[in-house]
């Protein structure tokens, strides 16, 4: 499977959102291992370099770890995905209310909607 | 590392390469784009020692590169110069008596897991076939600098697809250089270290594409395009 990027952002970047993704939608467990450098490249279908950039990123923010000869896994600090998944939130929220703010619409409104659409089950 | 400075190629009169000055490093894959026309294959050839250059030179680390150099270069040609009665297995065999650094067995493991079949005469393969079967070839070299031209052209979009996934597994990034010319900067991108873009034998940018994508917030196609509306 090869992926499909947006144009705006680094590829890096997404590679990374799209890992975190994976581990808040359960895809990727505490603790799992992640594909080799280059298996990872082969798969998404991205240069070697991009993804040693990514697993990099992704250990700086403390979401995997690196045990020697044995690869890199997601970390087992259950409080680091915690943390992970407000983060992701509050973007998506920051995102929302920049593009409706860009449009004119109120946050008042668009709960109206939210609500209407998904609200009720 | 590869070292163009101040080259100029002319045929007959005619400038094809002007003042062209740039270095390769080891352990990046660079895209050379630009269009029809722009210089693309004649830089290629004189980079590979193929073409002498008319002025400047062309330098393997530290010396001049000659039609010897191809002990270090591996070239992909954008025609066919092979053969249609050999099969992928005499081509590999031919490959292995010209070049020492070619390995019989790492070219079939690409045929392989480009799902070529090397028994194959290769005037019997499709377009897509024999451009796997080329690039098999090619990657069963084992050197430094890989060059080569248009290496997607004209195939359909999955072979184009493992093509690429077969340059990322074969390679060995920390030492090794890929410099392709393409026209397909969308679906090459991802795989791209930097991009080199010709314009009527000069080099008008020469850019990480991380990049270009963080400074200018546009994917590879995009940034080439606002370089020729400014003409």
């Amino acid at each position: 499977m090869t992926i499909d990027f947006s144009r705006d952002k680094p590829i890096y970047s997404q590679l990374v959102d799209r890992i975190c993704g994976d581990i808040l939608k359960g895809k990727l467990e505490l603790g799992d291992r992640l594909p080799s450098v280059r298996e990872y490249a082969v798969e998404t279908g991205v240069n070697v370099n991009t993804v040693q950039r990514v697993y990099k990123e992704l250990e700086a923010m403390n979401i995997t770890e690196t045990k020697r000869g044995q690869g890199t896994f997601i970390t087992t600090n259950e409080e680091r995905i915690v943390l992970l998944r407000e983060d992701m939130k509050n973007q998506l929220a920051e995102n929302f209310l920049t593009s409706i703010e860009a449009l004119g619409f109120s946050k008042e409104e668009m709960l109206v909607v939210l609500t209407k659409n998904r609200g009720v089950k | 590392m590869l070292q163009l400075s101040n080259v100029s190629f002319r045929y007959m009169k005619k400038p094809i390469l002007q003042d062209v000055s740039f270095s390769i490093p080891v352990g990046k894959i660079i895209g050379l784009v630009g269009e029809n026309g722009s210089g693309k294959s004649t830089l290629l050839k004189v980079l590979s020692g193929l073409l002498r250059p008319s002025n400047g030179e062309v330098l393997l680390n530290g010396t001049p590169v000659t039609r010897r150099s191809a002990d270090q270069i591996a070239y992909l040609p954008d025609t066919d110069l092979f053969f249609d009665f050999y099969t992928g297995e005499q081509l590999f065999q031919h490959y292995a008596s010209q070049f020492e650094d070619f390995s019989y067995d790492k070219a079939c493991i690409v045929a392989e897991f480009l799902n070529v079949d090397k028994n194959m005469k290769l005037g019997q393969l499709s377009k897509g076939n024999r451009g796997r079967m080329k690039m098999a070839a090619t990657l069963g070299r084992e050197v430094p600098f890989y060059l080569m031209d248009e290496p997607f052209s004209g195939l359909d979009p999955i072979v184009r697809e493992q093509l690429i996934k077969g340059l990322i597994q074969f390679t060995d990034i920390e030492n090794q250089t890929i410099l392709l010319s393409t026209h397909e900067l969308y679906e090459v991108e991802p795989i791209l270290d930097q991009i080199i873009l010709l314009q009527n034998g000069s080099i008008i940018a020469h850019e990480e594409v991380e990049t270009i994508r963080d400074v200018t917030n546009k994917d590879a196609v995009q940034w080439m395009k606002t370089y020729y509306k400014k003409g």
